[in-house]
């Protein structure tokens, strides 16, 4: 399977993807640079995260109108895997691939640091080997990170079961400590209505060895790879 | 040549951290009756031409597009004779 990973001015996290899939998945990667209009046929595309142009404006507003962002649209109107972590989540719901915004953290603090999160749907190609209700740990590292949607928006995702991930203590509660940005109602990751793009503020690349401290973010990449090999 | 005010605010409902922060640094300061502080964007561009209503269509699609991010912002502008 081929991963091809965008990397824009200012992304950060492209080589530890890069390096999970190739060193501990054994899978291909490529880099694709932003400015470049093509996916080079890759099966999944990722959104590593960053700092897409400086963050300037707004996190993901510039990202969002470069010309690979144009090909990563059309990839996920025909039903492609698109993957984005932190900065690549933002630069997701900048885009409107996802719903929803991410704001500044409401401890003010950039936060980097180890969170729980409970997984709230498996029925996505990213969570399809973990199990709803599960909680796995992966690291946060951002100071925008807090997820706001409008009532009604919010009520379509929750009937949708679109929230695939919430920030939790280590038993799983939705305990007010363990929200690390204020996000609303919790929530750390959502996909789309057809469930083929998923943003996530957590770095699930950084939590895929053991000796990093986690291998739940490579459950992650199991799914990713367990569905495409069913397709 | 016209110039564009562009105020950019969070929405009502939407927390400003920010804000807060600096209201509770108002109080600290011993400054009383702050009731709220909402801290916005506020951008001036200046444009070629003369004609006020093609312009603020124009500066309306760039607020539309780029500028602002509707599901957490609002947005007003002004248009002025740049002087100089």
């Amino acid at each position: 399977m081929k991963f091809g990973i965008v990397v824009f001015p200012g992304s950060w996290s492209q080589q530890d993807f890069y390096h999970v899939i190739v060193n501990v998945l054994k899978e291909e990667a490529c880099y694709l640079w932003h400015k470049e209009a093509d996916l080079q046929g890759a099966d999944c595309v990722i959104l590593p995260g960053g700092f897409a142009h400086g963050d300037y404006l707004r996190t993901g507003a510039i990202a969002r109108f470069s010309p690979v962002m144009k090909e990563v649209a059309r990839f996920a109107k025909r039903g492609g895997l698109v993957l984005g972590s932190c900065n690549g989540f933002q630069i997701l719901t900048e885009a409107g691939l996802l719903a929803g915004a991410l704001l500044r953290n409401d401890c003010m603090h950039y936060r980097c640091k180890w969170v729980h999160l409970r997984v709230e749907s498996q029925q996505t190609p990213f969570t399809s080997a973990m199990t709803r209700g599960q909680v796995v740990r992966m690291p946060i590292s951002h100071g925008e990170g807090r997820y706001y949607i409008d009532d009604a928006a919010l009520k379509q995702l929750v009937e949708n079961d679109q929230i695939v991930f919430r920030y939790c203590d280590e038993g799983g509660e939705l305990a007010k400590e363990a929200n690390p940005n204020g996000s609303l109602d919790h929530i750390a990751g959502v996909c789309n209505a057809r469930r083929n793009v998923l943003g996530l503020m957590p770095h699930p690349e950084r939590a895929a060895e053991a000796i990093l401290g986690s291998e739940d973010g490579r459950v992650m990449f199991a799914s990713i790879l367990d569905t495409f090999a069913r397709a | 040549m016209l110039t564009a005010k562009i105020y950019v605010t969070l929405k009502p409902g939407v927390l400003d951290a920010q804000g807060d922060t600096v209201k509770s640094a108002l109080e600290t300061l011993g400054f009383r009756g702050v009731a709220d502080v909402r801290i916005g964007k506020f951008l001036v561009i200046r444009l070629d031409g003369h004609a006020r209503e093609q312009t603020a269509a124009q500066v309306e699609e760039m607020c539309r597009r780029l500028l602002v991010n509707p599901v957490i912002e609002d947005y007003s502008f002004e248009l002025e004779e740049a002087g100089g």
